[in-house]
C-alpha cells in the first residue's frame, strides 16, 4: 500500500542553523507516528514545512504517491493536511463555531454568516469521533483539554485526513491526556493517520504505532515501541546515555522556614485566584506545587517573592513575618527565586552574561564601591561562575538572548543557588529545556536540598514533582486540596486531584484502577 | 470558595460601590446647589420641541416647566440613586451613572434656558449633524483597529479630504465630485498608512503622526499660497442641500432630527448599519476580526493577514473621507485652515466609548456632538460661563469617558501590533 504522506530528503537552513538536514519520513494509514526529539531538533520546523508555513530549501513531499508542492497553508489544507498547533490557534472571543468555520465560513444568501449551519456540522463531527463540545460557547470560557478538541475539530471540518499534532499534551492533565489518547485511536479507527510530535517519551511509549526520533535537525533512528524502551529512546534523542531518574536520598527535614497562612491573592485583572492557601516548607525538603496552569501557582510565587503583595494572608520566613517587602528586601532575607517567566522575570536578555549574574548582588561588594560598578570583579567573579555551573557561552560579555533556553536557565541558577540561600522558590524550572539540561538542573536543587535549604517548587509537570519532591501540595482553583507525602503517591489520584476531584472520591477512583494505576507508575 | 474569600471579593466590590455613591450623592448636592438654590422662584423654562425651519404636519405644543421645582426634582432623584448606591449598590452601576448624568445636564438647561425658551428638538437634530464627522472617523477607526492596524492618521487624513472635496467641487461645479474625490483622497492616505505599518511595520503612532503633520503642513500651504487668493474659482463650492425624506420628516420630534439631513448625515447612518453588518454578519468581517485578534490563527487557516489589513484600512479611509467632506462641501462650502479641529481624534474616543463597535461608535459620536451643539446653544442663550470654557465642552467630555469613568474596553488583542510571518 502506498504511504499517505512521504517525505524525501527535506532540508531546511536558517541563519547559522541546519534545522533540518536530510529528512526522511514516511507516514501509513491508519498509524500514529510519533515525531520524538528535543527542543531545537528540528520536529517544529520539519512540520511547519509540511503545512506549508516554511519553505523547504531542498527535498520534496508526496501525499498518497502523488508528489505535491506547498507554499502556503491552504495548499496542505487541500492535500487534506490538517495541524493542531502547540500554541493555540483559536480567537478567544470568539465561539467555538466562528473559530472553526474561519476561512470556510458556511453563508446563507451568499454573503451572510450561516452559524447554524456550521454548528450542525460541528454537533455531527462531534458526535462521530467522541469530542464533546458546544458549538456556542466562547473558546475563552473553555478548559485548554476542550480548547484541543476545537483545534482537532477545525481540522477534521477541514476534511483533513493527515492530522499533525505538535506536543498535544503540553497544557493537559494526565486525564485529559488519555481522553485525547482515546480520541485519537477514535481517529486512527476511521481511517485518518496521525504526526504526533513530543519530547515526553512515555507518551510515545503509549500511544504510538512507530516512533521517529530526530536529533540535532537529523533522523538518529526510527523504530517500533515493542522493539525499545524509555532508555533507548532518550539515548537516542540525546545522544549519549540519560540518567531519567533522579537519584535522592531520603529528605531530612529540619525547622519550618517558610510558613504560608490563609493567603489570598490576586491576578493582574484584580480577580481573586488564590483563595486561602496554608503550607509550611521546612529546610532540607522539597515541597512541590502540582497542578494544571492557571490554578493559582503563579500569583502564588508572585506573593512569595514581593512581585505582587498578597491581598491578605500572612507570609513568615524564619518566624518573621514578611509583611509588605519588596523583591530586593525579600531575596536579602535569603531567598532565591527563579521564575517562571525566565525571559521577563528572570533575566535582562540585552544585558550580557556577566551582568545577569550579578542582578541580586551588584550594589555590594565587591561588585560595587560608593556609585560606581566594579566591572572586573564582576567580570572574574561571573566567568567563575560560569565554570562552576557549566554554562555553555562563548564568554561572559555576550548577551544573554544569545544562549540557548537551558544555558539561559543555568545563568538563573548560578546566580540564585551562588548566593547563601536558605529558601528556593523554583517556578517551572525546566520548561522547555532540552532532557541534559533537566537531569542537570534536578540535580542542581536536589544538592541544595541536601545542603538544607528548603524548596518550593512550582511545576505542572507531574513528573518533575514526581522526581524531585518529598511532599506534594496539589492546587486547584486557588487552594491546596491535599498535601500528601511523596513516597508511594499514586500519580492517577494525583491527575484526579489536579482536575479538581474530592480526594475522597478520587481515592475511591484510584482503589478500584490501583494496578493500572501502578503498571502507569513504572515508566 | 471559602467563606473567607468570598467576603473579601465582596469587600472589594462594595468599596467600589461606595465611592461611586458618594460621587453620586455629591452631583445630586451640586445640582440642588448650583443650579436651584440661587434661583428667584415662580421662573418657567420653555423647551421648544418644534424645528426652528419648515412646516410641520402636527404642531406641538412647547414643553414649560416650574424651574426651580423640576431643578430640586432632579436634584432629589440624583441624591436618591446616589445614596442607594451608597447603602446598598445597584447590579447595573452603568444605568445609575447614565441617569444621574442626564440629571445633571437636564438641570443645568433648565437653569440655562430660565425664563427663557429653548429649542429642544433644533439642538438634538444639530447634534446628530455635529455628531456626523465624529462618528465618521468612529467608523474609519473600528474597521482599521478590528483588522489590527491602529490608525491615529484620521485626523490628518480627514482634513485633507475636506480640502481636496471643497477645490474638485468648486472646479467641477459639481458637489459629488467633490465627495468621490474626498473619498479617493482618504483612500490614497490610509493606503500610505497601510503601507509603512504593514509592510515596513513602521510604529503605526510614529506613521499616524507623520500624516497628521503632513496634512496640517500641506492644506495650510495650499490654503494660504492658492485658496485665499482665488476664493471664488477654487473655495468656493456650496453645500449639499438639506434632503427631507417625505412622511418621515413629519413625525413629531424624531422626523426634524433624522430625516431632514444633508446627504452626508444619510450616508454616515447607512455607513454604520453596513459596517456592523460587515463586521458580524458575513465571512469577510469574521476575518477581520480574526485578524485584529490572533493573525496567527489566521494566517493557519489560510487568510491573507497582509491582504485583509490593506483592504481594511483603506475601506476606513474612505469612510473618513466622508467625514472630511462634511466639513466643507457637507456645511459651509469653503475649506478653512485646520478646520477639523480635532474631530479625528474625538471619533478615535467615540471608538474606544463605543467598544470598537459601529452602532457602539455612533452613539458615543452622539454624546460628543451633543456636548459640542450644547455650547453653541449655551453661548446664543448667554449663560454666565466664559465662552472659552464652553467651548472646551466637546473635548472635556472626551477625556472624561477617555479617563475610564464609564468602565474600560477591551481592545481587539492584535491591535496595533505588526504581524511577522516568522
Amino acid at each position: 500500500m502506498t504511504p499517505v504522506l512521504e517525505l524525501r530528503g527535506i532540508t531546511k537552513k536558517f541563519p547559522g542553523v541546519l534545522a533540518n538536514d536530510n529528512i526522511n519520513l514516511t507516514l501509513e494509514q491508519g498509524e500514529i507516528h510519533a515525531l520524538l526529539g528535543e527542543n531545537g531538533a528540528g520536529k517544529t520546523t520539519l512540520m511547519n514545512i509540511l503545512y506549508g508555513l516554511y519553505k523547504p530549501d531542498e527535498g520534496h513531499i508526496s501525499v498518497r504517491g502523488q508528489p505535491v508542492d506547498i507554499h502556503v497553508p491552504n495548499d496542505a489544507i487541500a492535500r487534506g493536511i490538517g495541524m493542531v498547533h502547540q500554541h493555540f490557534m483559536l480567537v478567544p472571543v470568539m465561539t467555538v463555531t466562528e473559530n472553526v468555520m474561519l476561512g470556510v465560513e458556511s453563508t446563507r444568501g451568499g454573503a451572510f454568516l450561516d452559524r447554524e449551519e456550521a454548528a450542525r456540522r460541528i454537533e455531527k463531527l462531534s458526535e462521530k469521533y467522541g469530542l464533546e463540545v458546544d458549538p456556542h460557547t466562547y473558546i475563552k470560557d473553555l478548559p485548554v483539554g476542550v480548547q484541543q478538541r476545537v483545534e482537532i475539530i477545525k481540522v477534521l471540518y477541514r476534511q483533513a485526513d493527515i492530522l499533525i499534532l505538535d506536543e498535544p499534551t503540553a497544557v493537559l492533565t494526565p486525564q485529559e491526556a488519555e481522553e485525547l489518547f482515546k480520541i485519537l485511536r477514535s481517529l486512527t479507527a476511521q481511517g485518518k493517520s496521525i504526526i504526533f510530535i513530543t519530547h515526553k517519551l512515555k507518551e510515545v511509549m503509549a500511544i504510538a504505532d512507530r516512533i521517529t526520533v530526530l536529533r540535532l535537525g537529523a533522523v538518529a533512528g526510527s523504530v517500533r515501541p515493542a522493539e525499545t524502551d524509555p532508555a533507548k529512546l532518550a539515548a537516542l534523542m540525546v545522544g549519549r546515555d540519560v540518567n531519567l531518574v533522579v537519584s535522592k536520598k531520603a529528605a531530612t527535614p529540619g525547622d519550618v522556614v517558610l510558613q504560608v497562612d490563609d493567603l489570598h491573592a490576586l491576578d493582574e485583572r484584580g480577580n481573586l485566584i488564590v483563595r486561602g492557601v496554608s503550607f509550611d516548607v521546612r529546610a532540607g525538603e522539597v515541597l512541590g506545587v502540582a497542578g494544571v496552569q492557571g490554578n493559582g501557582q503563579t500569583e502564588l510565587v508572585y506573593a512569595l517573592t514581593g512581585l505582587r503583595p498578597p491581598a491578605s494572608g500572612e507570609i513568615r520566613i524564619l518566624g518573621e513575618p514578611l509583611g509588605r517587602l519588596t523583591p530586593r528586601d525579600i531575596l536579602e532575607k535569603g531567598v532565591a527565586h527563579v521564575p517562571e517567566d525566565r525571559q521577563r522575570h528572570g533575566l535582562v536578555l540585552s544585558f550580557p552574561v556577566s551582568d545577569n549574574l550579578v542582578l541580586c548582588t551588584y550594589y555590594l561588594p565587591p561588585f560595587a564601591r560608593g556609585i560606581s560598578l566594579q566591572e572586573d570583579a564582576i567580570i572574574s567573579a561571573s566567568q567563575e561562575l560560569v565554570k562552576q555551573f557549566d554554562v555553555r557561552t562563548p564568554n561572559v560579555f555576550v548577551d544573554v538572548s544569545t544562549l540557548s533556553g537551558g544555558n539561559q536557565q543555568k545563568v538563573i541558577v548560578a546566580r540564585e543557588f551562588s548566593r547563601p540561600i536558605k529558601l528556593l522558590i523554583a517556578s517551572q524550572p525546566t520548561r522547555g529545556l532540552d532532557v541534559g539540561s533537566i537531569e542537570y538542573i534536578h540535580g542542581r536543587i536536589i544538592a541544595k536540598r541536601d545542603e538544607g535549604t528548603a524548596v518550593l517548587l512550582v511545576s505542572s509537570e507531574l513528573d518533575e514533582i514526581l522526581a524531585l519532591a518529598d511532599r506534594i501540595a496539589v492546587m486547584y482553583k486557588g487552594q491546596i486540596v491535599e498535601i500528601v507525602p511523596a513516597a508511594g503517591v499514586n500519580r492517577k489520584y494525583l491527575g484526579l486531584l489536579m482536575a479538581g476531584v474530592k480526594p475522597a472520591e478520587a481515592g475511591a477512583a484510584v482503589g478500584v484502577g490501583a494496578a493500572e494505576a501502578e503498571i502507569e507508575r513504572v515508566f | 470558595m471559602t467563606i473567607a474569600s468570598a467576603q473579601m471579593t465582596k469587600r472589594a466590590d462594595v468599596t467600589g460601590h461606595r465611592v461611586t455613591g458618594l460621587v453620586l450623592l455629591v452631583i445630586g448636592l451640586a445640582i440642588f446647589g448650583l443650579f436651584g438654590a440661587a434661583l428667584e422662584p415662580g421662573l418657567e423654562t420653555k423647551f421648544g420641541l418644534n424645528p426652528g425651519f419648515g412646516s410641520q404636519a402636527i404642531k406641538i405644543p412647547d414643553l414649560v416647566l416650574p424651574t426651580q421645582p423640576a431643578i430640586y426634582m432632579l436634584a432629589g432623584m440624583a441624591v436618591f440613586f446616589g445614596a442607594w448606591q451608597l447603602a446598598r449598590g445597584f447590579r447595573s452601576v452603568g444605568a445609575v451613572i447614565g441617569i444621574v448624568a442626564f440629571c445633571f445636564i437636564a438641570a443645568f438647561l433648565l437653569w440655562a434656558a430660565r425664563g427663557k425658551t429653548f429649542n429642544l428638538v433644533g439642538m438634538l437634530s444639530s447634534s446628530l449633524v455635529r455628531a456626523t464627522p465624529i462618528a465618521l472617523a468612529a467608523l474609519c477607526g473600528v474597521i482599521s483597529e478590528r483588522a489590527g492596524v491602529v490608525n491615529i492618521a484620521i485626523e490628518g487624513i480627514m482634513l485633507m479630504a475636506t480640502q481636496t472635496a471643497v477645490v474638485s467641487a468648486t472646479i467641477s461645479g459639481n458637489l459629488y465630485v467633490g465627495l468621490v474625490v474626498a473619498i479617493l483622497t482618504g483612500m490614497l492616505l490610509a493606503a500610505i498608512h497601510a503601507f509603512l505599518a504593514i509592510k515596513f511595520k513602521v510604529d503605526q503612532i510614529v506613521s499616524g503622526v507623520a500624516i497628521n503633520i503632513f496634512a496640517t503642513g500641506a492644506t495650510s500651504f495650499i490654503s494660504s499660497r492658492f485658496l485665499e487668493r482665488n476664493t471664488d474659482v477654487l473655495n468656493n463650492s456650496g453645500t449639499f442641500p438639506v434632503i427631507a425624506i417625505p412622511l418621515l420628516s413629519k413625525i413629531p420630534i424624531l422626523g426634524p432630527i433624522f430625516f431632514a439631513n444633508n446627504i452626508i448625515v444619510y450616508l454616515m447612518i447607512l455607513l454604520v448599519v453596513a459596517l456592523h453588518v460587515l463586521l458580524f454578519y458575513t465571512p469577510w468581517g469574521l476575518r477581520t476580526r480574526a485578524v485584529g485578534e490572533h493573525p496567527k490563527a489566521a494566517d493557519t487557516l489560510g487568510i491573507n493577514v497582509y491582504l485583509m489589513r490593506y483592504v481594511n484600512v483603506i475601506l476606513g479611509g474612505a469612510i473618513a473621507g466622508v467625514g472630511g467632506a462634511y466639513f466643507s462641501i457637507g456645511s459651509v462650502g469653503r475649506f478653512d485652515e485646520i478646520m477639523t479641529a480635532g474631530k479625528g481624534f474625538i471619533g478615535l474616543a467615540a471608538m474606544i466609548f463605543g467598544k470598537w463597535n459601529p452602532v457602539g461608535a455612533f452613539f458615543s459620536s452622539l454624546l460628543f456632538g451633543f456636548a459640542d451643539s450644547l455650547q453653541v446653544k449655551l453661548q446664543i442663550l448667554r449663560v454666565p460661563i466664559p465662552s472659552e470654557f464652553l467651548l472646551m465642552a466637546p473635548y472635556i467630555v472626551t477625556m472624561v469617558v477617555l479617563a475610564g469613568v464609564v468602565g474600560r474596553a477591551i481592545p481587539p488583542a492584535a491591535d496595533g501590533v505588526p504581524y511577522e510571518k516568522d
